[in-house]
């Protein structure tokens, strides 16, 4: 469908990659974990390592949470924009086919969130 | 000297000759310009009208009329303010926390009355019939009237409290006054006929009760008679609004078969958009008045589901349903205010006000308004932040939140039928991702992508580096945010050190 105007009605999108100086935007998400209210939105160059944002970027996200010293990413589960996935942890982003504004959630087998109620 | 003959005394006219000069009076075919030149918005939107005569106000407003009713009423207003003024009235607050309700208000709704009076401004000039086109002149002048009078009766807060002090400003640029200011701008940047539906239906008509009872009944119980006497100010003025609402569909969905479905899908937007933005209420009703109304779900209940069951009754001999994911809504009722106010809480740390936890007397009450959702979900995560901040680790989330490219709320709100796991939604449009906090948002934005590929979104915004900066430091510098006062907790803030000196020297000093 397309949008009811008085003429031609056509613009680039606000937030199309070119916008972030090289870098691209990824959402990732714990879930059964609230406390954290939504996916975070990071800017990330394609080319960092995925294991990279392991180790370098997400811990200082998430290790306010009590069971953060607690997370196996050997166990882990992905899924990558809304399909199952394995990611390759020594390659960069874009060669596991993470690309511009991708969502990334993952589950920690064992961690179910405070009082085991997801949060 | 011929005396001058006296002139024939004239007949003074009755109101409804008035009206009718007026309107009827004010509107002709145009000969120098073709109607279509002078009225050029009132067909593309497809919604066909055969006799603009058919719409008559039952209110009949003549501009004296109006001049001398609201001239009454502001010279009320302006009284109350004053002696609440001279009388210190925000002492007889029952917690400082409540100012935090008008800071929200203030930043989020009165510009909105700005904006509703430029929109009513623009249709009240497009309309061919003339019936229409002085309601919506007369609802203009009612909400610059609004916005100037809420602005004057909580100017007396921001002698004392933060967050107050430039709301036109931050309301264009604070990551979650988007929410309103985006919501709005979709409205106003839409043909005369959505506009209407979308504000003087959905929003006045379905949804206002939400919005203005728990503000104006909640000053009322917190003890803000500044704000209860705005709110009387301006419910004649509500009332006249909503009955505009109405009248309007009517006559569109009377006028022509055709314009059923149209109309159908723009209240199926605008009740999800409306719903959306009133998120906001519901985390206002249940977590910042200290002295509760109603919980959101009760309201809820009654001003939605109970008066929108009758409602759409009446409508349904057009043709009209109920909005699409009214379900949705209803199943949400038990859960909204939490995940909202959970929000707030991750960000008060580039927020305008402030949050905090509730006492333990508060989560009672909401464990008894919320039996199947509180205990189970929401208590463990409070008492967890309780915790934290008892430690002096107050958790405040340092990552910046995805955000729903439609409502532009962050993606906090969870699967209709499972509290525990977030509701994400995406499309692909022209090689693109979007990201959807709901089905009501993505259809929203399905139906209409070209206009939300350019939603200005803060996270994005922040991260193209149009904000003023990388930091929070330097975003809350943009915002004209004071960081250390108008941001992070209430327990600690400039705003509750002073209110319990007042309490103090009350103790001491009784009157
Ligand atoms: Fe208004
Ligand atoms: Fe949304």
């Amino acid at each position: 469908m397309t949008v009811t105007a008085i003429g031609r009605y056509e613009f680039k999108s606000r937030d199309r990659l070119e916008n972030f100086h090289g870098n691209q935007v990824v959402y990732w998400h714990w879930e059964e974990h609230l406390m954290y209210c939504a996916a975070l939105a990071l800017p990330l160059p394609p080319s960092m390592p995925f294991r990279t944002v392991l180790t370098d970027i997400l811990p200082g996200c998430y290790n306010l949470h009590p069971e953060w010293s607690r997370v196996e990413w050997d166990t882990v589960t992905w899924m990558l924009d809304q399909r199952p996935f394995k990611p390759v942890l020594d390659a960069s982003l874009a060669a596991n086919n993470i690309g511009h504004k991708s969502l990334l959630r993952f589950w920690t087998p064992g961690l179910h969130g405070i009082g085991g109620c997801a949060t | 000297m011929n005396a001058m003959p006296p002139l024939p005394k004239q007949r003074k006219l009755s109101l409804k000759e008035r009206y009718a000069h007026l309107t009827r009076g004010l509107g002709w075919e145009t000969t120098y310009q073709p109607m279509d030149k002078v009225f050029p918005y009132v067909s593309y939107e497809g919604i066909k009208i055969h006799d603009w005569d058919a719409w008559e106000d039952p209110f009949r407003l003549t501009m004296d009329a109006y001049w001398k009713y609201q001239a009454e009423k502001e010279r009320k207003l302006y009284a109350v303010i004053e002696s609440f003024a001279q009388n210190n009235g925000h002492l007889n607050i029952t917690d400082a926390r409540y100012v935090n309700a008008l800071k929200l208000f203030l930043t989020g709704v009165s510009p909105l009355e700005y904006s509703a009076h430029r929109g009513y401004a623009h249709v009240g000039r497009h309309f061919v019939g003339a019936g229409p086109r002085i309601a919506c002149q007369m609802q203009a002048i009612d909400e610059l009237r609004h916005a100037q009078t809420q602005i004057h009766t909580m100017s007396h807060y921001n002698k004392f409290f933060d967050g107050l002090h430039d709301p036109r400003h931050m309301h264009d640029r604070v990551w979650y006054l988007s929410v309103p200011k985006s919501f709005f701008e979709d409205a106003c940047s839409a043909g005369p006929f959505e506009f209407l539906t979308a504000i003087s239906f959905s929003f006045e008509y379905v949804l206002t009760n939400l919005l203005f009872v728990p503000f104006m009944s909640g000053a009322a119980y917190n003890g803000d008679m500044a704000t209860v006497t705005f709110g009387f100010s301006a419910q004649s003025d509500e009332a006249r609004h909503m009955t505009l609402g109405l009248e309007i569909i009517k006559f569109m969905l009377e006028q022509d078969e055709a314009n059923v479905p149209i109309i159908q899908k723009w209240i199926d937007k605008w009740f999800w958009r409306g719903y959306r933005l009133l998120g906001l209420v519901s985390m206002m009703m249940d977590y910042m008045l200290p002295k509760r109304i109603m919980s959101w779900a009760e309201a809820w209940e009654m001003y939605f589901e109970q008066a929108g069951d009758a409602l759409f009754e009446d409508l349904s001999r057009y043709g009209i349903r109920k909005p699409k994911y009214h379900e949705v809504a209803s199943k949400e009722k038990h859960r909204l205010s939490h995940e909202v106010w959970s929000i707030f809480y991750n960000y008060t740390h580039a927020a305008a006000f402030h949050t905090w936890m509730p006492t333990e007397e508060e989560m009672t009450w909401l464990s008894a308004k919320y039996p199947d959702t509180f205990d189970k979900y929401y208590r463990p995560r409070f008492e967890c932040w309780t915790e934290m901040q008892a430690e002096g680790k107050r958790f405040y989330n340092p990552t910046l939140p995805q955000l729903c490219v439609t409502c532009q709320i962050p993606m906090g709100f969870t699967e209709p039928d499972d509290p525990t796991t977030i509701c994400f939604r995406s499309a692909d449009y022209k090689g693109e991702r979007y990201h959807f906090c709901s089905d009501g948002c993505k259809d929203i934005f399905q139906n209409e992508p070209e206009k939300y590929i350019q939603s200005w979104l803060p996270v994005h915004q922040i991260y193209q580096g149009n904000c003023g900066g990388a930091e929070v430091k330097d975003v809350l510098a943009w915002y004209h945010l004071n960081f250390g006062t108008d941001n992070f907790d209430y327990e600690g803030s400039p705003d509750q050190k002073l209110w319990e000196e007042w309490q103090a020297q009350k103790a001491t000093n009784p009157v």
